[in-house]
Parts: C-alpha cells; structure tokens; sequence
C-alpha cells in the first residue's frame, strides 16, 4: 500500500529525470500533495504558483505552449471548483496539454470536512469535451497512469486519493485508455466501482462470497474516454448492476454507467455513493461507514438488497 | 518548504517598480516611425471594417475594438517580430487579447496584416467560420491562446514568459487587458506573480477606455464618461502596479508617438527584471463621433444612417459599397 499522492510526486521524480519537458506548478501546497518532493528533485523544474489555482492553471496552458508538460499540484476541489472555468476555457477548450494533479479527492481528504471534500468532480470534468479524467485504483494503476497521461498530448485529470489503498495490481502494470477491468467475476451482480473504491468493492465480494452471493467486481479506470464495448460485454451477463464510488450517486460514475446501459442494454442499476449531501470531518474509518462506502457497508448493502429481493 | 532557498523559485521582488511617462518626440524614433500617416491609415480602415463586419454580422462589439485600436495596429504593424506567412514561426513575438470580446479589432487588424484575406471578415460570427465571436486558437492560426471569459490572458502570458525564460528564447509576449476586466480576480493573481518572476519579456497593455458593458451610474464627484463612471474611479492603478513590482508606462493610446516608444522600450527590457504595464489611455467607442465615450455601443450594430456617416467620418472611399 502507497498512498496515491506519494506515488503522483515519486513517479514525476523518476519520469522528468528523462523528460525535460516535465515541470510542476503548485498552489502552495506541496508539502501536502507532496509535490515537494519533486522540489527537491528538480528544483529548477518545480514553479510556486502560490495560493492562486486559477493563475496556475493559465500559466500552464502558456507553458504547454511552448513544449513543456506542466503537471499541476493542488487539492482536487481547487481545481474541479475554484479553477474550473480557465480549465474550461483555457485547458479542455484549447486541448492544452496540460495534466491536473487533482490530490485529495472524495471524502478521505484528512480530517478538513465538507469544504475541501469533493464528491462532484467526476461530473464536472466528464461533462467538459476533450478532458481525460483517470482514478486510479492503486499504486501500480497511478504510475502506469501518469507515465501514459505524461506521454499523451492533450488535457488529463488524475482524481488522487490523500491515502492509501490495497494493491490490487502488479508492479508491471500496464495501463491502456478506456479500458475497464474484472477484478473478479461473480454471478448474482457486478459492481462497477472506480479509484481506491475498486479495491474495497473487491473486499465486499469476497466477503459476500461466504454468504454465497456471488459478485463481480468491474473497475473502471478510464471514466473519459470509456470504452463503452467493453463497459456493456462486461455487464452483459447480469440482470442486476451496483455502481459504488467515493463521489456524489449524481453524474459520476452511476451516472456514466447508468446513461450508457439504459441507451444500448437497459437493467436495473442501483448507485452507492454519496447521497446528495455534504460530508463532515472525521477520520477515514468513520466517513467511509457513515456514508456506506467501506467493504463492510457495501457488503452488508448488497446482502440486504437481495434479501429484499 | 521556503520558495526562496531553492533554485528556480520565485525571486524576492527586489527591484522596485518603476513609473515613466513616455514623452512624446523625445524617442529616438526611426524616420519610419515619425511619420504615422500610414497607421493613422490603417487604423482608420480597421474602425471601419470592425463597425461594418459587426453590422454585416448583425452582432458583435464595437466599442472595445475601436479602442485598441491604435494599440493593435501599432503591435501588428510596428511592435511585434511576427510573419503572418508563418504564424506559427517559433522566435515570434506573442499577443494575447485577453479582452476576447473585442475580438472583431483583432481580426481586423490581422487581415490588414495578411494573416487572413479582409474578404474572410465576412465570415464573422455566422458559422463554420474561423472567425469565432471570442478567439478560438484551435480555428484560427496566428491566435496564441482562446479568450473571452474574462480575466485569463495575463495568466498565460506568464506562462509563455516563463516558458521563453526557462529556453532561452528571446521573444516577448504581449497580453492585453480592458480596465473593465481588471475586475475579474484572476488577473490579479497574475499581478503579483509576473514580478515575483522577473519576467522582463512580459508586457501587459491596460486598454483604459473608462467604461464596461454597463458598470456604475456617474456621480457629480465621479470623473467617468459617458453617463457612467470609470471602472476604476478614484483608484491609482499606476501606483498599485508600481508597488506590486511592475514597471509602469502611462501613454496615451491613440497616439502613435507614444504608443510606438512605449512598445520598443518594453521590448529592450532586460530577460530578467521587472514586467512592464503599459497603461493605455483610451476613450472607449474611438474614431467615430456617436460612437466615443457611449457605453451602449459596448455591443451594438450600426445602421444603415450610421454606416453612411462612419464612412465619411473615416474617409471610407474605396469599401463604399
């Protein structure tokens, strides 16, 4: 286990040693996103924005410009939130090549509460045309994503989690763009889960295996672009489907999964996540219980529902 | 970690801003640059293909164009190191209208230029066109960045001044600015950070025509224009820019004897030194007698009386059809 925000600033350290195209702008946030590494590293390549998201991100597009790949450092709610519209205008509008660290994301964002929690950015930045949004599930998934999203010329959106989850895959990992993956097959439903979520949904179906509900377990890296082929063959051999994410149940991954099945395949969906409220300070254990997401939660969720059933 | 013990981080603003005021004549202006018939020319024809291309359009901005105007002309034509043959030409100089709305004055001034043909103004605005209502980069070629949600120019500006620092290239960039849209935040979150850099091969333009689309009714204490005030009435902008760490220029930008100098000593700035602000006293609306100093032709369309009287006031011959 690593925690993603370590990986973002250990894998630009290593990558930018041979790409001078690499540099890191911060919002004065280094020392949390860790970007201060890269700082240290690369002191020549590491540029203090200060507390000033919406300047970073223009400074950025200027230097994507003239050939450099700036990766932005700051709290996924400054950028999704605060500087939403010079990504809009200046970033996604103009296919700027410029790659958007987005730390703290979801509900686990070290005991700041509902001000600096972001359960929305999924559906803002799926909604804006040629914005690349990845979660990674684990260490491995983040390298492989920021060595592709590195190499890759136009805009990306890397949703980072302050902490750590379980690996769920290898050092080797390969990462490919729109693909979905099957962390486990089941039979009675698949979740479809995305991020750090993945890992705890994979949790929660090896634990309803011991009560013989049997469920896969789909994980979606790649929320834009998605290949949707490979999203409906997956979903293909289940009558019932529960998305789960560390987002709000509105426009994010329930709603990617519910608008492509109910288009081409339609089946029941029912999507975990956060209600259409607002979050609290708490430790991690506490927030992903409360709001259902922990795999003891979304086990005991599921198991209910097909009692119910 | 302190961003002043590494390498490469900001810098202390350690030079203090400075404030000049260009005078006019005293420049050592080329033979070329003393004589300003032909920008007076072209400024004039520019007026009249952004008042005619907004009316042939139906839409579109008037006053902010005709006041840049003098400031574009003098860029395109005398400031900037530029090939409209090759716009994407690597050692070019940079422009970027941040006040995207008056982007009719911009495509105007590049079709004089030869980026595009004049006869391609015509497409203003009415679809499938390069020529979108705010600058789209991604359609026209000769455009540095997209504008039009005020306030971001200044921000990507920076950018190309620290890119062009960090590879040594020794082109400038330009960002254009309206007064009306220095109420926008993020322009000042660049404010204080172009300084903190050093960024010598930045100039931003501030095109000061003391009125935006609607902005504060004018008080008998007021000194706006029109009926409304200046958006930045009773404010020092000189010397907030100044103390910010800026080196100001205040011109008056309809004269070409002022413009012109301002322009060529921004350039001779020193890579690593102060960014400079030129200050642009501009009467929003210029060149046309009912258009100066109305806030309401902000965004109108000229009538047929008005086109008629625009051409003579412009001395309009030849596009008389």
């Amino acid at each position: 286990m690593k925690g993603l925000r370590d990986v973002w600033a250990d894998t630009l350290v290593t990558l930018a040693k041979d790409d001078p195209r690499i540099v890191v702008l911060d919002g004065d946030l280094a020392n949390s996103t860790k970007a201060d590494k890269f700082a240290a590293a690369h002191p020549d390549r590491f540029l203090e924005m200060g507390i000033a998201e919406q300047n970073m991100v223009g400074v950025a597009v200027g230097m994507a410009a003239l050939g450099f790949v700036p990766w932005l450092s700051s709290f996924t709610v400054f950028f999704t939130h605060r500087a939403v519209d010079p990504i809009r205008m200046l970033v996604a509008q103009t296919n700027a090549n410029v790659k958007i660290g987005a730390a703290y994301s979801g509900l686990m964002t070290g005991f700041t509460g509902k001000t600096h929690q972001d359960v929305e950015d999924l559906a803002i930045m799926r909604a804006m045309p040629q914005m690349t949004v990845l979660a990674p599930a684990d260490q491995y998934e983040c390298a492989a994503m920021i060595k592709w999203a590195s190499d890759y010329n136009g805009p990306v959106y890397l949703r980072l989690t302050r902490d750590g989850s379980a690996d769920v895959f290898g050092s080797d990992h390969q990462f490919a763009i729109g693909e979905v993956r099957l962390l486990r097959s089941g039979r009675h439903a698949l979740l479809v889960s995305t991020g750090p979520q993945s890992v705890r949904c994979l949790e929660a179906a090896n634990e309803l295996a011991k009560q013989q509900i049997e469920v896969g377990v789909l994980h979606v890296p790649s929320i834009k672009p998605l290949n949707v082929a490979a999203l409906l063959e997956a979903c293909s051999a289940y009558d019932l489907i529960f998305t789960v994410e560390e987002h709000s149940i509105i426009g994010g991954l329930g709603g990617l999964v519910a608008e492509i099945l109910s288009e081409n395949s339609p089946r029941r969906v029912i999507r975990y996540g956060i209600e259409d409220k607002w979050g609290e300070s708490a430790p991690n254990d506490f927030l992903l219980d409360k709001y259902g997401l922990s795999a003891l939660q979304v086990s005991q969720r599921i198991a209910k529902a097909f009692k119910k059933k | 970690m302190s961003t002043n013990e590494t390498p490469g981080s900001p810098r202390t603003p350690g030079t203090p801003g400075t404030e000049t005021t260009v005078q006019p004549g005293v420049s050592s202006a080329s033979s070329k640059d003393s004589d300003y018939s032909e920008l007076e020319e072209l400024s004039r024809r520019g007026r009249w293909l952004v008042l005619s291309t907004v009316a042939g359009s139906g839409a579109g901005h008037v006053g902010g164009p005709m006041s840049a105007m003098d400031l574009l002309i003098s860029l395109f034509f005398r400031g900037m190191d530029i090939r409209p043959e090759e716009p994407g030409w690597p050692e070019r100089d940079r422009f970027i209208l941040s006040k995207g709305h008056a982007a009719i004055g911009l495509y105007t001034v590049m079709a004089l230029r030869g980026f595009f043909p004049v006869e391609e103004l015509k497409t203003f605005d009415k679809g499938n066109s390069r020529l979108q209502g705010h600058p789209d980069v991604t359609k026209l070629p000769g455009l540095e960045t997209s504008t039009g949600s005020l306030g971001m120019g200044l921000s990507v500006g920076i950018g190309f001044a620290l890119a062009g620092q960090k590879k040594q290239q020794r082109f400038h960039s330009f960002v254009m600015i309206g007064d009306g849209e220095l109420q926008e935040g993020m322009v000042w979150e660049g404010l204080h950070l172009a300084p903190r850099y050093q960024l010598g091969n930045l100039t931003a333009i501030l095109d000061c025509n003391g009125l935006q689309q609607f902005g504060w009714l004018k008080h008998q204490d007021g000194d706006g224009r029109g009926d409304r005030r200046d958006p930045w009435n009773n404010v020092d902008l000189a010397a907030i820019f100044a103390h910010l760490g800026w080196r100001v220029v205040q011109i008056d930008g309809h004269r070409f004897d002022e413009i012109l100098p301002a322009i060529r000593e921004s350039k001779a700035q020193p890579l690593h030194g102060p960014p400079t602000m030129i200050i642009a006293r501009t009467l929003k609306g210029k060149g046309l007698s009912f258009t100066e100093g109305k806030f309401e032709w902000h965004s109108k369309v000229a009538n047929q009386d008005e086109l008629d009287l625009a051409r003579r006031e412009l001395q309009i011959v030849e596009a008389a059809k």
